[in-house]
């Protein structure tokens, strides 16, 4: 069975009109986050966040906020009040933006008060599941942390793919990692999610994923340049994409299925995990196909993919002509031994 | 054909030897806290304020130097942390206190000296170190309180940018506030002599020196008697002297036990040293009231009725718990610092439960599609990616198993990521094969072609999800580092699954029947 067979689409044709399809995403999401701010999660933004597990039903959504407003001082617009998990769990979440003060066992101060407030509005007894408060120094300290962690793996991914075939596929490839995490917050901001530990854990897992990709049209590419050297570099890369395109769907579909049953059936703290990696592994898939590629044909080569096939002397090139079917196999036993 | 054999074995063995370790997984896979339930805790040492402690030490230090030269009417006042200033030194005298001031020298510098005013600052790195021995001080009393407090497995753990930051992990701890109350009080003891007192206010305490703390002595907040039950104690200030007899270091066993009333009290033993000198005071001191210190407010102050040597005993308001968690404390030494709370989270144990379920359910409905989708698309040969895949995970279960990584939430996205991601080294080199078979090559040629082609491709994409899987580890902390880890070993035994395994499993079939179809 084949999704496509020889298929031969001019991927490398619409390289611009891709590319402006992920600017405007891309600038959408600036823009909203000029106009609308990154939301974030508690252990960014700090803040108390209590879970709290009712016994006989889940109040509403309102009940809990009007509870809030009668008998939790400074309560109203700041609190955000939402369901948590199944229905089956009974859970509400509330989330308020401040901490009692950083000193001695008065962080929890503000937990207290809400447990109290709830407590005395009558909505049916309930436990505290989990709290989580945070203070302000903690999200800065992540944020950097996290800036750090992302942008020295993409050096590093960087590094091994110049070392590994050349700089002109490093850098194609770190553009279309960079895109795909930008596209991705993009979307993670159209659809609000908060910034968490989780969702920033799916984006560096994604730097990785979305290099994989990549990395094995650009090793098509390499092993299609000693075949077809008459070619110019943009014949070369699209014929290793359509080569490859069978892959590339099966593999951004086979991820998708995993992520998607983890979206649906992960539970609420894995929600935001999952939805950034459906994302992600659906930009991926189109960058590696439209902007990967693309970057590789923009930037200068010298005589075409001749240096490219010179600098990588470890790999063998597989043949694209039934006259070289000889040769390959020498190549073959070359590579076993 | 011998070779064939020996991989057989080979990869028998390996899935033995995971299994082995992984079953039964209740007891073999180590939950994170996020799973089992707990509570996580950051602290920050507050180390300027050990600085600060130290310097009016140093700086006190520095006027009885200069008393005992016989330069008097110094005053001295503490900065900064790092940073005190002696001032009132007459001008005649300079040239000696300059002298007398040198046994200071080692970790201060002296600035200044004009109107008989000196600046000591303290010197960088003498602060530094001082600052990171604090760290590490603290650390270890926290470790040894936790250990006494009978949770297993807790972890304590320095992070942050400036290395003053410790993480608590408390698996399975539901009580909070003991966790919290444990591990933050400072649990200085001091037995002080009482000058003066109880009385309500400070005022009325200090009537008698004219409003003025004596040189010597010093006011502490406490309480006097003993409450009825569910009251309070009546809180009053004693004037004691500044200087202990006995402080916690002294200590050489602390436990808990009835006090002569029958009320939860706190016994202790001290060391030989301390006991000589114990047993003078005391014997000099009789029918005088001895101050029991607990962080700078007096918990009880009896009456010293004859001579104490090498034991003692703590009576207050104390509840049994109280009594025991006051004996704990002073066993595991007090803390050289203050602590602030910077991140509290609990998990409950019906959230960690929840999340496991959810966890194995998302586990196995991407098994099944994946594994159903492989069937599909591939036929037979999609057997051999589910037998791989599956392989795939026990492998890596038992290497978390086997170097104890702690699984948690996000450790299972990982272990689900594993799958949908894993098969995509299957699909490359089953595309490959299909290639191979299109330009009609034979079955074993195309199989073989397909393994040894698409290899180093598969070593890049490992090695560059590595890279990442590396930085993801350091990057986070509990959680984060587990979802880290799946990916780490996931991706090492996917490459050993996808390529070694599944071909081992190909050449199996090949040499059962010489066929010249593939199913694929």
């Amino acid at each position: 069975m084949q999704i496509f067979h020889n298929p031969n689409f001019n991927f490398v044709k619409y390289r611009w009109h891709a590319l402006i399809v992920s600017w405007l995403l891309i600038g959408a999401a600036i823009v909203m986050i000029f106009t609308h701010g990154i939301p974030k999660g508690v252990e960014f933004s700090g803040g108390t966040q209590v879970v709290l597990q009712f016994d006989q039903q889940r109040p509403t959504i309102d009940q809990v906020r009007s509870a809030l407003d009668r008998n939790f001082a400074g309560g109203g617009q700041n609190v955000v009040v939402n369901t948590y998990g199944a229905e089956s769990l009974k859970s509400v979440m509330v989330r308020v933006p401040h901490t009692g003060k950083e000193s001695g066992t008065e962080l929890t101060q503000t937990a207290d008060q809400i447990e109290k407030a709830l407590k005395s509005a009558n909505l049916g007894s309930f436990r505290v599941a989990g709290t989580e408060v945070v203070g302000p120094v903690v999200g800065e300290e992540l944020t950097s942390k996290g800036a750090w962690a992302f942008g020295l793996s993409l050096f590093f991914i960087l590094l091994y793919l110049w070392f590994r075939f050349e700089l002109s596929f490093a850098v194609g490839a770190t553009v279309a990692t960079l895109h795909d995490v930008l596209i991705t917050m993009a979307f993670l901001m159209f659809f609000r999610y908060e910034m968490s530990l989780n969702i920033i854990a799916a984006l560096l897992t994604m730097t990785g994923y979305s290099t994989n990709d990549t990395i094995v049209i650009f090793d098509r590419v390499r092993e299609n340049i000693r075949g077809m050297r008459k070619d110019n570099i943009k014949e070369i890369v699209n014929v290793a994409v359509n080569q490859t395109l069978n892959r590339t769907i099966i593999t951004g579909g086979t991820a998708l299925l995993s992520v998607i049953a983890l979206y649906f059936f992960g539970g609420e703290v894995l929600r935001g995990f999952a939805f950034t990696m459906i994302v992600g592994i659906l930009t991926g898939t189109y960058s590696s196909v439209f902007i990967a590629a693309a970057i590789v044909t923009f930037w200068p080569h010298g005589r075409g993919g001749a240096r490219i096939a010179a600098s990588a002397p470890g790999i063998a090139a597989a043949p694209r002509t039934a006259a070289t079917a000889r040769q390959r196999k020498g190549a073959r036993s070359g590579a076993k031994a | 054909m011998n070779n064939l054999r020996w991989r057989i074995l080979l990869i028998v063995v390996i899935i033995g030897a995971c299994l082995w370790a992984i079953i039964p997984p209740a007891q073999k896979i180590k939950l994170g806290l996020d799973l089992k339930g707990g509570v996580h805790l950051v602290l920050r040492v507050d180390t300027d304020e050990a600085l600060r402690l130290e310097t009016a030490t140093s700086a006190e230090r520095v006027r009885e130097d200069a008393a005992t030269a016989g330069i008097s009417g110094l005053s001295t006042k503490v900065l900064s942390p790092t940073q005190f200033q002696v001032s009132g030194v007459p001008p005649a005298q300079d040239a000696l206190f300059r002298q007398s001031a040198a046994a200071v020298q080692a970790s201060y510098n002296r600035e200044g000296g004009t109107d008989g005013t000196h600046t000591f600052v303290m010197k960088p790195n003498i602060a530094i170190e001082l600052a990171a021995a604090t760290v590490t001080q603290a650390q270890q009393t926290i470790e040894r309180r936790v250990n006494e407090l009978g949770v297993a497995e807790p972890l304590i753990a320095r992070q942050g940018t400036n290395d003053d930051q410790l993480l608590v992990q408390l698996p399975g701890m539901t009580d909070v506030e003991r966790a919290k109350s444990v591990i933050q009080s400072t649990a200085l003891l001091e037995l002080k002599l009482v000058e003066g007192g109880p009385a309500p206010t400070k005022e009325a305490l200090l009537q008698a020196t004219g409003g003025q703390e004596p040189a010597n002595s010093e006011v502490l907040p406490g309480v006097e008697g003993r409450a009825a039950a569910g009251e309070r104690p009546q809180a009053v200030f004693y004037l004691v002297k500044k200087v202990p007899i006995i402080t916690g270091r002294d200590l050489r066993s602390a436990k808990q036990g009835p006090d002569s009333f029958n009320q939860p009290a706190v016994h202790f033993e001290l060391k030989a040293d301390a006991a000589t000198r114990f047993a003078k005071a005391t014997s000099e001191n009789i029918n005088h009231r001895l101050a029991i210190v607990l962080d700078k407010s007096v918990v009880s102050a009896p009456n010293i009725e004859n001579r104490i040597a090498d034991q003692g005993q703590i009576s207050g308001s104390f509840t049994m718990q109280e009594a025991e968690d006051l004996a704990l404390k002073l066993r595991s030494g007090s803390l050289p610092a203050p602590l602030t709370y910077l991140q509290q989270q609990t998990i409950g144990p019906t959230l960690g439960a929840d999340s496991i379920r959810s966890g194995l359910i998302a586990s196995v409905a991407s098994l099944a599609l994946v594994g159903v989708f492989m069937l599909f698309y591939y036929k037979l040969s999609g057997v051999n990616s589910v037998v791989a895949l599956i392989f795939n995970l026990v492998i890596l279960l038992g290497a978390m198993s086997y170097i104890g990584a702690t699984m948690t939430l996000p450790g299972i996205a990982g272990f689900v990521l594993t799958m949908g991601v894993g098969v995509d080294s299957n699909v490359l080199i089953f595309e490959r094969i299909k290639e191979e078979l299109a330009a009609q090559r034979g079955v074993r040629a195309s199989i073989n072609t397909g393994f040894s082609r698409v290899f180093l491709t598969l070593v890049d994409t490992h090695l560059s999800a590595l890279i990442s899987a590396a930085f993801l580890f350091q990057f986070g902390t509990g959680p984060i580092r587990g979802f880290a880890t799946t990916l780490f070993f996931g991706l090492i035994s996917n490459l050993f699954t996808a390529t070694f395994v599944s071909k081992t499993m190909f050449e199996v079939v090949l040499a059962e029947r010489h066929s010249d179809t593939l199913s694929i």
